[in-house]
């Protein structure tokens, strides 16, 4: 086994340096009653077998993807520039673990804060944490700050959240004692920040909403602070802010999210990558890694772990939060893509989202497509489709292209409201060629 | 000391980020613009994003320069005890990234990612395969979240029988997320001793097991590195009580092919992907923590899950006890991808990993011992925590002894925990090192140990090859620095 070096000879010298007679017998603690009684069913393969196997079922006749999807809902199709898996794929990043020993992990630990920089930057914050898991766990993580915080059991959180968000954040407050009170949409695709109780810990709004909606933070805050509470903020696409107003000048407090639209891939919906950003005021209470710098011995900038009397190693059952492990290799690579595009490729890359996004959403309304509301958008809109568009869907998919989310795939959405709402994307990555040729074949397959 | 693979190098001096920027670079490539101009309304649009201003080629120099102050897997022998350390197999980054997943999206009809999700099924009866369990979710995204994942279902399943019950039975020597992870839904620790021999005692579970306490959360082998022998009748004695047993599967490295988790009572382990199948740590993530269930606790387990009808795949979300989604989608795919990758290459040779795992523990534990004090002489597995004991009386301590390894080209052991030992030293050193790296690390562990006698100053100036030595971790906590300035 080519990852295994150990020859018959090592084995017995090592056997006698061990002073027993078997391997086996390094096993004597196990009692009988807890052994298996059989070999582990699996077959071993060769590398060229089980890359068969596994090229089958990326592509040959199990079929994965179509060509071309308009599909956004969490997950955004973008360009990925050649060098920044080539240079995340450096094995001293890969294969390290989390950077516990600074002396030999400066490279992890300098990348980290300078995410942590760039984040924070990006989002309008003070400060920003090394990683969460993605923008599900994030955001309920930045509810129970909200809640350690504010220390009322109950938050306000807008419906228009992305659905499996909403889910993940009422698992983790199951077994709590906390009300979750959601607010509804407006006749516009926005929230209704009005209907937000008086006795809550936090407002909590997502921007752009998952229908697409740009919201109004600015009135979010106004409403959330005037209520004494803080306004958590989520994301699903980190790319909106290199072109809108980003939420901590609007006046959020913790502002979290997914950041896999910064050159991670789709990989059929992970992992990506969770950013947590705060007011500095609450540092103390942010979960997850923090990396901090100061000098060395001989008085060099070094950077390190920092308030581990937050996590859970040091303070157990008081810790903050349990996570330990988070998203810190795709953290670098969106570190790598953040440096990358910069001030200025950020804010181009991010209008020709939106310039597509308004070309697709032209061209949906010549197609005898109505938009669901009026309300301005980054990349992702909601459509309602003429009727009988659901059997053109699916042949529009046998030639290649995903057209659009139907919206009663989330069971939240199963509401006459949005009968036959399918919500579209366009990104960088969807070039005018591509975009013409989807209408040409929507108008074939009328 | 000649010899050891520590020498000095060439090592680059490298800035902040944005120490390179300057006005007017890019470093990426620009879509063409092929369609008209769309301007949102001013007040919507923000100032440009406060980002470094870096051509291709800055990037590409700062983060080579940065890689090169890390050590990895790769680099050398890594024996971070309880982080299972081996070595990530190149084939399966290939394999995961191949184009049909790396561009998969995650709501692609399911009709069009049959192959997506029959990687996730196939991986899911690989699990059930090596643990012996029945039922299994693959969301958590890491070991922690896989935890609370166990957590929260003990504590549904608890709801579901009509009675919450309010404590957890935590033994000293389990892994250090444990507490927090029980805290989040809500249960107190209850802790329990262990006995001389590093263990779990059937009397003292009866001492603290009562009908308002939830289960206990147990790792086995423990943190020392002991198997819990005891095992089979500590989870009898938590379930005639109604308790169920949560099984921390960190240590699963030591088990493969000779232990049956459900002989062993427990009733959920989460299973660390990134440790004992593989997949690289990448510096902190992202890794999987699967979890795997008795047939009592299916119900309960997280939605979507897979199931497979006749020749095809779906997702299916009807199950009225789940717990509900832990993951923005269905879990982190492109690790368990790996992980897959490797259980098909090892197959039923995952005993072999699991036999020079333990076998390089002990060889390990048997050449050091009397150089380093070892507080549990009794039988290791895959994993040994010897301590300071003897250098401390000289003055030296273990953060110095790890400190001169990484001189001697070593990652140094896990420190300071377990927190049972003083100033522990915990060995992992995983099946994928060989004798001779071993015998190295060794010897550098030998050296270290005389020079502590013989020049105990030149242990605790080190390291001296490193780029910097000693960062002031006080000084960071208490004049906190956590972003740079970026240049406007």
């Amino acid at each position: 086994m080519r990852y295994l070096s150990h020859t018959p000879d090592d084995i017995k010298e090592m056997l006698e340096a061990v002073g027993v007679k078997s391997v086996e017998e390094l096993f004597s603690s196990i009692p009988a009653g807890v052994r298996r009684d059989s070999e582990i069913d699996i077959e071993p393969r060769s590398e060229w077998r089980l890359s068969r196997d596994f090229e089958e079922m990326a592509g040959g006749l199990t079929a994965a993807g179509p060509a071309v999807s308009f599909a956004g809902a969490g997950s955004y199709s973008h360009c990925v520039p050649a060098h920044i898996p080539y240079l995340a794929s450096r094995s001293e990043f890969l294969t390290s673990y989390t950077p516990y020993q600074p002396e030999i992990s400066q490279g992890t630990l300098q990348a980290i804060f300078e995410f942590q920089t760039m984040t924070a930057g990006l989002l309008g914050m003070e400060i920003a944490n090394a990683s969460m898991y993605d923008g599900a766990s994030s955001l309920a993580e930045a509810v129970l700050m909200a809640i350690r915080t504010k220390k009322k059991p109950k938050v306000a959180v807008s419906r228009l959240n992305h659905p499996h968000y909403l889910q993940v954040l009422k698992t983790y407050l199951r077994p709590t004692a906390f009300e979750v009170v959601e607010l509804e949409a407006l006749p516009d695709g926005r929230t209704d920040y009005g209907a937000t109780p008086d006795d809550v810990s936090a407002l909590v709004v997502q921007s752009p909403n998952f229908l697409g909606c740009i919201e109004d933070l600015a009135s979010a805050a106004e409403t959330a602070h005037s209520k004494g509470a803080l306004l958590v903020t989520s994301f699903t696409e980190a790319m909106a802010w290199g072109l809108l107003k980003n939420p901590g000048g609007q006046g959020a407090d913790i502002v979290s999210g997914e950041g896999k639209s910064f050159g991670i891939p789709h990989s059929f919906g992970g992992p990506g990558v969770g950013m947590l950003a705060c007011k500095k005021d609450f540092v103390r209470t942010i979960p997850g890694r923090l990396v901090g710098e100061t000098i060395d011995k001989n008085g060099e900038r070094s950077f390190v772990l920092t308030l581990a009397a937050r996590e859970q190693h040091i303070r157990r059952e008081k810790a903050v939060s349990n996570i330990c492990t988070n998203s810190g290799h795709n953290a670098l690579i969106a570190a790598i893509y953040m440096s990358t595009a910069g001030k200025e490729g950020l804010r181009e890359i991010a209008q020709q989202n939106h310039d597509r996004a308004v070309y697709l959403k032209n061209g949906l309304e010549e197609a005898g497509f109505r938009p669901l509301f009026d309300s301005p958008f980054f990349n992702e809109f909601a459509m309602t489709a003429p009727a009988g568009f659901e059997k053109r869907h699916e042949a529009l998919l046998a030639r290649g292209f995903l057209a659009g989310l139907k919206l009663d795939l989330f069971p939240e959405y199963n509401d006459p409201r949005y009968k036959d709402a399918y919500l579209f994307c366009a990104t960088e990555a969807h070039t005018r060629g591509v975009l013409d040729e989807f209408f040409a074949i929507l108008k074939e397959v009328a | 000391m000649a010899g050891h693979p520590g020498v000095r190098g060439l090592v680059i001096k490298e800035g902040l980020l944005w120490e390179r920027s300057r006005k007017g670079r890019i470093g990426v490539s620009l879509p063409e613009q092929d369609v008209p101009r769309a301007e949102l309304a001013d007040e919507l649009v923000g100032e440009k994003p406060a980002l470094p201003e870096l051509s291709e080629v800055d990037v590409i120099r700062h983060y080579t320069r940065l890689s090169t102050w890390n050590f990895g897997v790769d680099t050398g022998t890594y024996p971070l005890g309880s982080c299972t350390m081996k070595y990530n197999p190149k084939i399966n980054e290939h394999l995961a990234g191949l184009p049909g997943f790396a561009n998969l999206h995650p709501m692609t009809p399911e009709s069009h990612a049959q192959g997506a999700l029959k990687l996730m099924y196939e991986l899911e009866r690989d699990l059930l395969e090596i643990t012996k369990l029945h039922a299994v979710s693959l969301q958590p995204a890491a070991g922690a979240q896989g935890e609370l994942t166990g957590m929260l279902m003990i504590h549904a399943y608890h709801a579901h029988k009509g009675r919450q019950r309010g404590k957890v039975i935590m033994p000293s020597t389990a892994h250090g997320t444990n507490p927090a992870s029980a805290a989040l839904c809500g249960y107190a620790p209850v802790p329990v001793r262990i006995s001389p021999d590093g263990i779990i005692t059937p009397e003292a579970i009866r001492e603290v097991m009562d009908e308002d306490t939830a289960g206990i959360m147990i790792t086995n082998p423990n943190t020392l590195g002991i198997f819990e022998s005891n095992i089979a009748e500590i989870t009898k004695i938590i379930h005639e009580k109604g308790g169920l047993v949560y099984g921390d599967g960190a240590n699963l490295n030591a088990l493969m092919g000779y232990a049956d988790i459900e002989k062993m009572g427990i009733d959920v382990l989460h299973v660390n992907v990134h440790k004992t199948l593989s997949t690289p740590h990448g510096g902190g993530g992202p890794g999987a923590g699967p979890v795997v269930v008795r047939d009592i606790l299916e119900p309960f387990l997280p939605i979507p899950r897979i199931v497979k009808e006749g020749d095809r795949y779906k997702l299916v979300s009807d199950a009225p006890l789940s717990i509900g989604r832990l993951h923005s989608f269905y879990g982190n795919f492109a690790t368990l991808a790996r992980a897959l990758a490797y259980t098909r290459t090892l197959g039923k040779r995952l005993k072999d990993v699991t036999e020079l795992a333990v076998l390089n523990a002990n060889y390990v534990k048997a050449r050091l011992k009397g150089v380093y004090n070892l507080p549990f002489p009794q039988p290791s597995m895959h994993e040994c925590v010897f301590n300071d004991a003897i250098q401390h009386k000289g003055g030296v301590t273990t953060l110095d002894i790890a400190k001169r390894l990484i001189d001697l080209g070593y990652h140094p052991p896990t420190v300071y925990f377990p927190l049972v030992v003083d100033g522990a030293l915990m060995i992992e050193p995983t099946e994928s090192e060989s004798k001779a790296d071993l015998d190295g690390f060794v010897e550098a562990m030998i050296a270290i140990a005389e020079e502590a006698v013989t020049d105990p100053g030149a242990v605790k100036d080190a390291p001296r090859n490193t780029r910097v030595s000693r960062p002031d971790e006080v000084r960071a906590a208490r004049h906190l620095i956590l972003r740079g300035e970026i240049p406007g």
